[in-house]
This record gives structure tokens, sequence and C-alpha cells, in this order.
């Protein structure tokens, strides 16, 4: 399968933007990326081996985490997973106080 | 490290804002990172998928940013940055965009929009490469003549 990579992760893959990796699921091609730059593997997850909650992974164009199989979910050879960081932000005024730390 | 950016599409980010006053704008930066900073090539406006308080939030869904991401690719460019707006609030980040910046190495970059105006628009690269040592920094921005241009 092949694996995008967003640019800040590139810093860990030699700058590459999509990474060949062989596996049958999700976590096996997430593992063999990890195995091949095992720089990513802090940045990817937590500790406790858990996605980290603002890294997004996506098989096509599905969110990995809504797949009934999640992680576990089948992967074949033309199959594509995209490592994606979440972008949000705003003043965290008023309505989003409970989010803001001012 | 400064931020390179043609006129039009500087004015272009900052009328988007002008737009959806008085909400939030937001949208991707395409281009390059250099050695001298991020180069923008190209934006594209973003949909605010924050319904909630989208007054004083902004988010872009994961697949919108996946099918930004694939289009630029086929143009040989990549995600440098992202913008949005701050409806009658300063053009500085604030904690929630802070805590919510992820992409090390991107600009983010914000633009005041007091009363329906673009005022201030300021850039700032995340620096750093995880979430305990990562910092914004606010850097220049060089308006150039054309893209890939250097003044
Ligand atoms: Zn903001």
């Amino acid at each position: 399968m092949k694996i995008n990579i967003p640019t800040p992760l590139r810093a860990f893959t030699d700058k590459q933007a999509t990474v060949e990796v062989n596996g049958a699921t999700v976590q096996a091609g997430l593992d063999a990326l990890v195995a091949a730059h095992p720089e990513l593997k802090n940045h990817l997850f937590t500790s406790d081996g858990k996605l980290r909650s603002f890294v997004n992974v996506y098989l096509n164009d599905d969110d990995v985490r809504y797949l009934p199989a999640a992680e576990a979910s089948a992967v074949s050879a033309d199959d594509e997973l995209t490592i994606i960081p979440s972008i949000a932000g705003g003043t965290g005024l008023s309505a989003s106080r409970a989010l803001c730390c001012r | 490290m400064k931020l390179h950016i043609t006129q039009a599409d500087y004015d272009a980010l900052r009328t988007h804002g002008e737009e959806t006053y008085p909400h939030e704008c937001c949208g991707v930066l395409l281009g390059h990172a250099k050695d001298d900073g991020n180069h923008v090539s190209a934006i594209v406006r973003a949909g605010n998928t924050r319904t909630d308080s989208a007054h004083n939030r902004y988010n872009i869904s994961p697949m919108e940013l996946i099918k930004i991401q694939r289009e630029g690719r086929k143009q040989g460019l990549d995600i440098v940055g992202f913008y949005h707006s701050h409806p009658d609030h300063p053009a500085m980040w604030s904690s929630t965009d802070f805590a919510e910046a992820h992409w090390f190495g991107c600009c983010y970059v914000i633009t005041s929009v007091d009363k329906g105006k673009a005022n201030l628009t300021n850039a700032f690269h995340l620096s750093g490469t995880t979430e305990d040592d990562k910092a914004f920094q606010q850097e220049e921005i060089l308006i150039t003549k054309a893209v890939g241009e250097n003044a």
C-alpha cells in the first residue's frame, strides 16, 4: 500500500511524500512505516501505542477511526493510507470558552 | 525565514475574511518549503466546518484537507501553511490556535477583520517537532511580484 505523509512528518521519512509498505491491515501498514522510519513513532503514537488524538488516518476516503474494524481493517496493495494532522483553531472567545485558557 | 506570497494571493486571503465576516474564514497555502522560508504558489479556500460557533472557531475537515493535498500534489505543490481570520479580534494567535496547531514547519497566517474590513495580517511559523517543544514564531511576510520570486 501507499502511505501519504504530510509535510511536517517528512522530516522523518527522508523528505519522501509517499512511502510504499507491505501489510494486510491498516495497523500492519503503520507498523511497517514506523519500522522503516523509527523516528515517526513518537509523532504518530502515544506512549501506550494509541494514535495521537490530532493524527487522522484515512484509508482511501474513510476515516479509519470510523471503520467497523478500525485499525484492523483489511488493506489491499492498491489502497492508499493518508496520515493527516488536524487543523483547527479560533479566537477562543465566548462560545468556546471551555476550550480556552484565557 | 520569511513567508513568500504574491500580492494577489495575499489580497485574496484578506478578502476571504471580509466576505465571511462576522464568521471566521479559513484556507490552505500550497507551495514549497525552501531554506529561506515557505513559498506560497496558490491558496485554496476551505469551508468552515464549525457551525456551532463559526464566528470564533475554525476547522478544516481532514477529508477536505486530503482533497486539497491531492490536488496540490498533482501540480507538484505541498501544504506549507494555513490562513484564517479573527473577526473583531487582534491578528495574534490565541491559546486555542496554539493548542490545535500540529503542522510543524508550516506557517499560520491570521488576519484581523475589524467591523468587516481586513486590518492586520500576521504570519506565525510553527517551530519545533513535538507537542512539547512547539512554538509560534512571528515571521515577516514578503510580498513577491510573481510566484517563486525573492523580492
Ligand atoms: Zn485564530
